[in-house]
């Protein structure tokens, strides 16, 4: 999943500015952000509340809607509230950076102001515990390295091995972080498989990352 | 023609290296100034490359530096800074300029430094700068198999952190460096010579050091805060707490780095697997000469 929070409240209401008329949308995503706690129907309420408060104080007069889309990223699901959409003044987007910019794209006169910083691909370990998996590179090879990406999960990306700076398991740049060396080498230890990491890990070809440039991915 | 590194390491002499970490200045009198405070001292003198990624004058210009002064430098080349095109344009250059020892490094994390905000490269990690730098000396060509018109004539070097765990798999990461082209490993600062001296007998018993000469690293620690500041805010770095206890207890703080800096190298002196020392004077470049003076090292 996409991993994303929620900008400070200030920020939102910088990067809103004075909207040209007083009808502002709440637009949250069931998907990625709402699993990341940021954008179901509870936090588009809450947001709704905060920006009310904020309008109520200034005696602005701001009027809200809040709709919760199944996927923002996608123009079946916008096109649903487009006419909420283009009744709006501004559309304050809780999806994840692509789902904002889909709003973008598909309706070119809204006045789409992004709500939440995109953050990576990860999943949940605790409640409110988000962890980076993945980046993206277009060509996995986890295999190598017991399912573990040293690419996403190592703060420096180190392909053959833990930098000199590792300290009981954890990265040297966050205690908090697990080492992705030290979790590969105990789970290839446990099955007896260190043979797995003896070999040398030729430079990589990064071509098919986002170094190759803008990609798009043909199916079919 | 091997440099004074290679040709001593070959002949089984035991060699000094001295770290010189760059000013943050323009003027070339500004590294001079440090680089004369340790010349004569060593065998050939590693240059640091924006070490704890902080911004400083250039490894390059530092060892083209050195190179004027008569002094044998070692390029350090992390992989924070600079992709494969760089570093193989850099090492040409270098090389074209008379430098050839290469130390490939990682990098500290730029998070460390004063540039928090950077995007870091990594591109390749060290064991790739290896075999990059090292096709191109043994094949004469570059990453890819384009032919150079004139290869590199280099000596290759890299780090190894014997406190680092899980130290299985450091060994590993080592076994692969040398695999890759590494001739020589500079050691994290030793401040437990019985740990230092229990990963070595690792070491040599897997013979992931054959091929490659040991040159342990020796930090001498000026003060107590000094000591204190490396345990806590120098990545890799281990400093047991009898180590801390003795430099808070001194008298003369320096004068028991000091001593402390001359028993470690008295001790990795006498192990068979050490080919020499490497000392990283941090912010004590004075301390140097007397340091090799007291263990007889100079000269």
């Amino acid at each position: 999943m996409i991993v994303g929070t929620r900008k400070p409240f200030e920020e939102i209401i910088a990067l809103l500015g004075e909207p040209v008329g007083n009808r502002i949308l709440v637009l949250g995503c069931d998907s990625c952000m709402a699993v990341s706690l940021a954008s179901g129907e509870a936090e588009v309420k809450e947001l709704i509340d905060e920006l009310r408060e904020h309008s109520d104080a200034l005696g602005l007069g701001w009027e809200f809607e809040g709709r919760t889309l199944k996927r923002q990223c996608e123009r079946k699901y916008e096109e649903r509230v487009s006419e909420l959409i283009d009744g709006s003044d501004a559309v304050v987007s809780l999806g994840c950076g692509v789902g904002a910019q889909m709003l973008s794209e598909n309706f070119p006169l809204a006045n789409v102001v992004p709500a939440i910083n995109t953050s990576n691909m990860g999943a949940p370990e605790a409640r409110g515990i988000f962890k980076e998996k993945c980046m993206g590179c277009g060509d996995c090879t986890i295999h190598r390295t017991a399912g573990v990406c040293v690419l996403a999960r190592c703060s420096k990306a180190l392909q053959n091995g833990p930098c000199g700076g590792t300290t009981d398991g954890k990265c040297e740049i966050d205690p908090e972080t697990d080492c992705a060396w030290a979790t590969i080498y105990d789970s290839l230890k446990r099955r007896g498989r260190l043979d797995d990491v003896r070999g040398l890990v030729p430079p990589k070809d990064w071509s098919r990352s986002h170094s190759g440039g803008v990609r798009t991915v043909r199916v079919g | 023609m091997p440099g004074i590194l290679e040709r001593k390491l070959a002949d089984g002499e035991f060699v000094v290296t001295a770290e010189i970490g760059p000013p943050k200045s323009a003027d070339p009198g500004d590294f001079l100034k440090k680089a004369r405070m340790v010349k004569g001292c060593a065998d050939a003198y590693n240059v640091t490359d924006n070490q704890t990624a902080t911004v400083r004058m250039s490894s390059l210009a530092g060892c083209v530096l050195c190179l004027s002064e008569g002094m044998e430098p070692i390029m350090q080349i992390t992989c924070r800074d600079r992709n494969r095109l760089a570093i193989q344009s850099d090492v040409l250059g270098a090389a074209a300029l008379g430098v050839r020892n290469v130390l490939c490094l990682s990098g500290d994390h730029q998070s460390f430094g004063n540039q928090p905000g950077a995007k870091n490269v990594y591109d390749i990690d060290s064991t790739q700068e290896l075999m990059v730098l090292d096709r191109m000396r043994a094949k004469g060509e570059l990453w890819g198999g384009e032919r150079l018109a004139k290869a590199p004539d280099l000596f290759l070097g890299a780090a190894a952190n014997p406190f680092g765990e899980p130290a299985e798999m450091h060994m590993i990461r080592l076994a692969k460096k040398i695999a890759a082209g590494a001739r020589f490993i500079q050691t994290q600062a030793i401040f437990d010579v019985d740990l230092f001296e229990r990963w070595l007998g690792h070491a040599e018993r897997e013979g992931v050091t054959d091929g490659a000469s040991v040159i342990a690293g020796i930090i001498p620690l000026k003060s107590y805060a000094a000591a204190k500041h490396i345990a806590e805010g120098v990545p890799g770095t281990f400093v047991p707490d009898r180590v801390l206890e003795r430099m808070s207890s001194a008298a003369d703080e320096s004068a028991e780095g000091m001593r402390i800096a001359a028993e470690t190298i008295e001790a990795v002196r006498g192990m068979a697997g050490v080919s020499g020392i490497h000392v990283m004077p941090i912010y004590w470049y004075s301390g140097v000469r007397p340091l090799l003076e007291t263990t007889g090292l100079l000269g």
